[in-house]
């Protein structure tokens, strides 16, 4: 376990680096506001950084080895899946994931 | 204002009712989060300091990996710059001016995530008051600490569950989902998922940056060649125009002076 100190740095490193990055835009906004390419990136850049922090998280799958990566690509169908059919965030989440540790259980 | 228009209707009330959907995906994540903290040995106590202080729930996941493997402050910095740049865009269409006074406004900044952008950024301008937006950002808080010291108490009352950081993938494909909704632009996500198969291909270690950076470039170029020159404001503009993820935010003040 990681000392108390060096978590709290850790911690506050984090905190200071999301909180500039969550205010500092408000300091130009207005000047951004009028920005025509800003707007478009702003309502394009959310779906993409999703979705590379979906790749993100399943970057440690094992495709060559078994079972070749079929829990993941089951859990995450499922989920989509289910997101696309009810729009309920929870039955997405605890759905997909409830799955996903099934089937690692059965096939891991 | 509806809160405004009906006084005797709390801004709480009609905050709590903003953001129930999103309470359900916030208080079982948090639960998962919870539970992986004190799985991964940390005492129950520390979720709500994560949660706290941190206060990014995909950042939170990550950081369990990153102080356990006692990497480097720098790195911590830059992950975090990288997994949190896309929060420079939220302001753009974030109310902050209905919320008033320094205290006030400082928090609503702090708190200003995925969730609390989707809720807010989604009603047309001027529907929410200061006040219902602050009790929406509070009720999310409280949500996400909520489940997570729930999960970290009930969690090490349970034995080692694997599979369960699956909620973390789970959650950013329904963000993206959501994401989606809200513009209906496919392109975005297909240069998004060739971006990031691309970068972990060529640079595992730096898959994010490598990724991020790569998506806004794409993003920006693809602008350059549509919409810019639909504009016609940067007609000759857009071949002089350096690519790269710099013109995000550098060229926009200019873009808006043009246009």
């Amino acid at each position: 376990m990681p000392e108390t100190g060096y978590l709290l740095a850790a911690l506050l490193t984090t905190l200071v680096v999301t909180f500039v990055l969550r205010a500092a835009p408000f300091l130009v906004v207005e000047r951004l506001r009028e920005s025509r390419i800003v707007g478009w990136l702003g309502a394009r850049m959310p779906v993409g950084i999703m979705v590379i922090l979906v790749v993100y998280t399943l970057r440690g799958t094992s495709f060559t080895t078994a079972p070749h990566g079929l829990p993941e690509a089951i859990a995450l169908v499922a989920t989509v899946g289910l997101h696309l059919w009810r729009r309920n965030a929870l039955l997405s989440i605890v759905g997909g994931t409830l799955l996903y540790a099934g089937l690692l259980a059965l096939l891991g | 204002m509806p809160d405004e228009i009906h006084p005797a209707y709390p801004a709480w009330r009609a905050a709590l009712s903003d953001t129930a959907p999103v309470g359900f995906g916030l208080v079982p994540l948090g639960l998962a989060f919870g539970v992986l903290m004190v799985q991964s040995g940390f005492a129950w106590w520390w979720t709500p300091v994560f949660s706290v202080l941190v206060y990014a729930g995909s950042l939170e996941f990550l950081m369990i990996g990153l102080v356990l493997a006692a990497t480097p402050l720098a790195t911590i910095a830059v992950t975090t710059f990288l997994v949190n740049f896309r929060h420079v865009f939220y302001a753009l269409s974030f109310p902050l001016h209905v919320v008033r006074g320094p205290l006030r406004r400082t928090y609503a900044m702090y708190a200003l995530t995925d969730e609390t952008y989707a809720v807010v950024a989604t009603r047309a301008p001027g529907a929410l008051s200061g006040a219902r937006v602050l009790w929406i950002q509070v009720l999310c808080q409280a949500y996400w600490v909520g489940g997570g010291i729930l999960g970290a108490l009930v969690g090490s009352l349970l034995p080692d569950v694997p599979g369960l950081d699956f909620a973390l993938t789970a959650l950013f494909a329904v963000l993206a989902i959501d994401a989606f909704r809200a513009t209906r632009d496919v392109p975005a996500p297909l240069l998004a998922v060739g971006c990031a198969i691309v970068a972990q291909l060529v640079a595992p270690g730096q898959m994010l940056v490598v990724a991020m950076t790569g998506f806004v470039a794409l993003l920006v170029g693809r602008y350059l060649l549509t919409e810019g020159r639909r504009d016609g404001g940067s007609a000759g503009g857009g071949g002089a125009r350096p690519s790269g993820s710099g013109p995000a935010l550098g060229d926009p003040a200019t873009e808006g002076r043009d246009a």
